[in-house]
């Protein structure tokens, strides 16, 4: 059975956000890049404990994005994915993305499909359902825990306000959060296996771009804290019945 | 040409997100001269017509058996026919969990561009330009959908629920369905009485609380107030309060009136998912907590002694 791992590079969560270019591009230098931590922690995470139990043969990564994503693919590598593939376009448009992931998807004959549940940065929550729509698979988002019996997934998935145990046949795409796997560090064994493993850079297929960032802006600043004495909790009630009227 | 919104239901009523939606789709329709027309799958115990209250003008509904199961999949297809039928220009979603399975489905089988979270109306001068958060709420993005048909989903709280006298008219809809290839096996509620992305005051606790026997400081607010209750993410990590209550980068993002965040340090991972609410609240013992950066109200002390006082002025507040 073969495991594809989306995996995508987003600023570092405590990277300060700031833009350039007229407040059109995310202004990237000095900032650190790592690997989603949805794709990170739980997706790929999970796809290694199932090659470990035996039921995944392969597990091969696939990123769209230029070269400067070679470090976070590598680290992913270190992690446990055997092979990685990288397609060589900058793109923020998340049908353009998943179309590229599903051409590698459905060449490479997959069973299982794994993303994060979103990217940190534009927080699409995109990507993972296109992916299906475009390979016709079945999609289960926001999944908490699965597990694989012959070619028979059984999956948990938050629902609004609760959880749902779902059994659908292979192939599928699944987008992951948290409850799948817990994070993992790489040792210095994977970090080594990592150099040599392979990486390969591809051109994209074509594919039609349907949205297009135009600008940014920061949110205004807070006028401040407005601090309440220790002694009188109530006053903090009256503030916020009286002058913020959200009580 | 129209724009549908498509409402969905818990347990027979529709959800709150879902008006929210109403409201911002027929403000996009109003703007762009277009009727309002939304889409409720299964039966609701709501009076149907009295969503023309909100702005819109048809409600299409269908009862199926085959759709008693919520399955995004087959619901994206039974939006995509009607979409289709009513000529959509705009199709509006709420952001909330069915939303993001539905949405970029319904992108590819319409061929429609998605921006998802959006947090006001889109701007239709020229072009069609939508904001939405980005980086975790410390940004906010443009962003221009640049095919004919268009998908929003709308974040929940963050578009006003406003009303009108009208009545809108009520239209079965007969939709091709395919089978959903998904076996549920089961279903759990695992939320309070009130839905924690939904909720407009939300009580949320660190692990400045030392400890879950501790947690009544929370609850015991929360319950004067009918709100809910959230927890950093540490707090559900060491199991004090189950995963759903997480909040911030790596939990849930929301955006209630109040956030009242106790013993909670305020990182940034943890700012992530709390920073849209609209007024924030910061109990800490210590005065340097990074979190009072972001507070509206705060006081500096220790939370076991604040809160029983916070909660009883509550409480004779409320009586009064
Ligand atoms: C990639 C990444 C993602 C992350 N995602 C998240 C996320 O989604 N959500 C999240 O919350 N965190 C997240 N974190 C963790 C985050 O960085 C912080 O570690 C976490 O938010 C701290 O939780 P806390 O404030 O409860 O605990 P602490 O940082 O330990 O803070 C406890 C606070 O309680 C105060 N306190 C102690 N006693 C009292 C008292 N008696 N009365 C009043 N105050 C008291 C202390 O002064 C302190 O400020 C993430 C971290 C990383 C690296
Ligand atoms: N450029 C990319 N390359 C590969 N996978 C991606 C890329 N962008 C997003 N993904 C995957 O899709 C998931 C959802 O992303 P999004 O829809 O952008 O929020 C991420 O968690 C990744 O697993």
């Amino acid at each position: 059975m073969k495991i594809l791992v989306c995996i995508s590079k987003t600023p570092d969560t405590t990277a300060k956000v700031t833009f350039t270019a007229n407040n059109t591009k995310f202004a990237e230098e000095g900032v650190q890049w790592i690997i989603n931590p949805y794709d990170e922690w739980y997706a790929l995470v999970r796809a290694i404990e199932l090659k470990e139990s035996g039921i995944v043969s392969a597990i091969h990564l696939i990123t769209v994005g230029i070269a400067d994503c070679d470090p976070i693919i590598r680290k992913a590598l270190a992690l446990g994915g055997d092979e990685a593939i990288r397609i060589n376009v900058n793109s923020q448009d998340s049908f353009y993305i998943a179309s590229q992931i599903a051409a590698v998807a459905k060449e490479g004959n997959y069973d299982l499909v794994l993303t994060g549940k979103e990217t940190i940065d534009y927080n699409g929550s995109a990507i993972g359902g296109m992916v299906a729509a475009l390979l016709e698979w079945p999609f289960i988002s926001h999944a908490t825990q699965l597990v694989l019996e012959n070619s028979q997934a059984t999956l948990v998935k938050e629902i609004e306000g609760g959880e749902q145990t779902d059994q659908v046949q292979l192939p599928i795409v699944v987008s992951c959060q948290k409850g799948m796997a817990e994070q993992r560090i790489p040792n210095m064994k994977g970090i080594m296996g990592a150099r040599t493993k392979p990486l390969t850079v591809r051109e994209p297929v074509a594919a039609d771009s349907f949205t297009s960032f135009v600008h940014f802006d920061l949110p205004a600043v807070k006028a401040g804290v407005k601090l309440v004495s220790a002694d009188h909790p109530e006053e903090l009630v009256r503030l916020l019945h009286e002058e913020a009227k959200v009580i | 040409m129209s724009v549908l919104i498509f409402l969905d239901q818990a347990e027979g009523y529709i959800r709150k997100s879902s008006f929210e939606a109403a409201c911002y789709g027929s403000k996009i329709a109003a703007q762009l001269g277009v009727p309002a027309e939304t889409l409720v799958i299964g039966t609701v115990s709501d009076d149907l017509s009295s969503l023309g209250q909100y702005g819109i003008n048809t409600v299409h509904t269908i009862y199926e058996n085959s759709l008693t199961q919520t399955d995004g999949q087959v619901y994206t297809q039974v939006i995509a026919e009607l979409a289709k039928n009513i000529n959509a220009t705009v199709v509006v979603l709420s952001n909330n969990m069915l939303g993001k399975t539905i949405a970029p489905n319904l992108s590819v089988l319409l061929k429609a561009g998605l921006v998802s979270g959006a947090i006001d109306l889109p701007e239709t001068n020229n072009g069609f330009v939508v904001k939405k958060n980005v980086f975790g709420g410390k940004a906010f993005a443009h962003v221009g959908i640049t095919t004919p048909l268009k998908i929003i989903t709308l974040n929940p709280n963050s578009f006003p629920i406003t009303k009108m006298d009208a009545t809108a008219i009520v239209k079965p809809f007969v939709a091709t369905i395919t089978p959903s290839k998904v076996k549920v096996v089961s279903t759990k509620k695992v939320e309070g009485e009130v839905s924690l992305s939904e909720a407009e005051i939300v009580i949320s606790g660190g692990r400045g609380l030392k400890g879950p026997e501790n947690w009544g400081l929370v609850t015991d607010l929360a319950k004067v107030l009918g709100a809910a209750t959230a927890c950093s993410r540490p707090v559900s990590d060491i199991n004090w309060r189950p995963h759903h209550e997480h909040v911030g980068q790596t939990g849930l993002a929301i955006a209630p009136n109040l956030y009242f965040a106790i013993g909670i340090s305020g990182a940034i991972q943890h700012l992530a998912g709390v920073n849209r609410s609209k007024t924030i609240v910061v109990i800490n013992k210590d005065p340097e907590a990074p979190f009072f950066k972001s507070a509206d109200y705060g006081i500096v002390g220790d939370a076991f002694e604040i809160m029983p006082k916070i909660t009883e002025a509550v409480k004779k507040l409320k009586n009064k």
